[in-house]
């Protein structure tokens, strides 16, 4: 039962990793917030998830953590998203590739 | 500032807000406290009255729900359908970022939905926010404009609320206004 | 088995505030060094969690939620701030 506390933190962090990564690899704000929250948010829930497995006593504060994780994350993400939007940052596009042929 | 409607609000004592802010607060209370002590439950009553009377009049977005017993049950069923969202997200982002081709195709996209109050709309743009490869970006009235990770599918309205929204409105729709 | 997940995880872990602490500073614009910022806090207060866990005091469950609301605040309202408003409040809805 232990170990798979130890499993569930260990998921949560590689998440967390991803969403860092995405955090540098994408090629624009939009697409960054996008890798950013999403991965983060999830990360962090299953670290959330591994450390009550150690501890269950503490059930009830993690799920609130959790919850207030799951209500926040999304709208920080998208109010940041629309400032972006309004302050005048252009979304990435995909050239066309017709030209090419 | 909409201030006629605040100040016809304000004037009266809104008993069913009052109510149901009780019975949502009284369980935070009890999570937060984390013991079922009869002293501690007792204190849990009297801060969940109080809390609930002083904030029942600026409490607009409990007038949102459609309150009826099978409630709890749709709140459930919603709940699943959005975790499971959240998981495919995840998987989603998580094998776009580690791929070397970086297969992305983004495209701010117009939504429209048919809910009405502001509480569910919140509800509809957060969940699409955290769903796979989409973000709301801004709500203007009935259209939600949404930034898409792989708008391969189609790019006009009707492509986008079928694949985006629909299934998520069809869920909120059954316990909110 | 168990300490190596541990190590793996913290290995991990630490890579992840690295990266989004470069891209913090890399920017380019401002809503990059904030969302930067509203992963860090993410991060931060699942880190916070794990303190919990390691230090075996569930005080600092506590100080992850104080920690997350303030950090969610402080993010709507950055956000808020570089948002350009050229309109009037009461005319935006008509």
């Amino acid at each position: 039962m232990q170990i798979l506390g130890a499993v569930f933190i260990l998921i949560g962090a590689s998440f967390l990793f991803l969403g860092a990564l995405g955090l540098i690899r994408m090629p624009d704000v939009y697409n960054r917030i996008q890798a950013g929250t999403k991965a983060t948010t999830l990360g962090a829930l299953s670290v959330l998830l591994g450390v009550a497995i150690y501890h269950p006593l503490w059930w009830s504060k993690l799920l609130i953590i959790a919850l207030f994780i799951l209500l926040t994350s999304p709208v920080a993400s998208s109010t940041l998203a629309r400032a972006a939007y309004k302050v005048g940052l252009t979304p990435y596009r995909i050239e066309p590739t017709e030209g090419k042929h | 500032m909409t201030s006629n409607t605040v100040s016809s609000s304000v004037s009266s004592f809104n008993g069913a807000r009052f109510l149901w802010a009780t019975l949502l607060i009284y369980p935070l209370w009890l999570l937060m406290v984390g013991s079922f002590d009869p002293a501690e439950m007792l204190v849990g009553v009297l801060v969940a009255l109080l809390t609930a009377g002083l904030s029942q009049k600026h409490l607009h977005v409990l007038d949102d729900f459609k309150w009826h017993p099978l409630m709890p049950l749709y709140l459930l069923i919603y709940f699943g359908i959005f975790l499971w969202a959240l998981l495919r997200a995840n998987l989603d982002v998580a094998g776009r970022v580690l791929s070397p081709r970086l297969p992305i195709n983004p495209a701010i996209v117009e939504v429209e939905t048919q809910l009405q109050s502001d509480l569910a709309k919140l509800f509809l743009a957060n969940s699409i926010t955290l769903t796979p490869g989409t973000l709301t970006i801004d709500v203007i009235d009935q259209r939600l404009q949404v930034h898409w990770i792989d708008s391969a599918a189609g790019q006009d309205m009707q492509h986008a609320t079928a694949s985006i929204a629909a299934q998520f409105e069809y869920h909120l729709s059954k316990f909110m206004k | 088995m168990e300490n190596l997940l541990i190590l793996l995880a913290f290995i991990m872990g630490v890579c992840a505030l690295l990266l989004a602490t470069w891209r913090f500073f890399l920017g380019p614009s401002t809503p990059d060094r904030v969302i930067a910022a509203d992963t860090l806090s993410v991060m931060t207060t699942a880190a916070l969690v794990w303190l919990a866990d390691l230090f075996d005091n569930p005080v600092y469950l506590d100080i992850a939620l104080v920690y997350a609301a303030l950090a969610f605040l402080a993010v709507v309202v950055i956000a808020r701030m570089i948002e350009p408003h050229t309109q009037k409040m009461n005319k935006s809805t008509e």
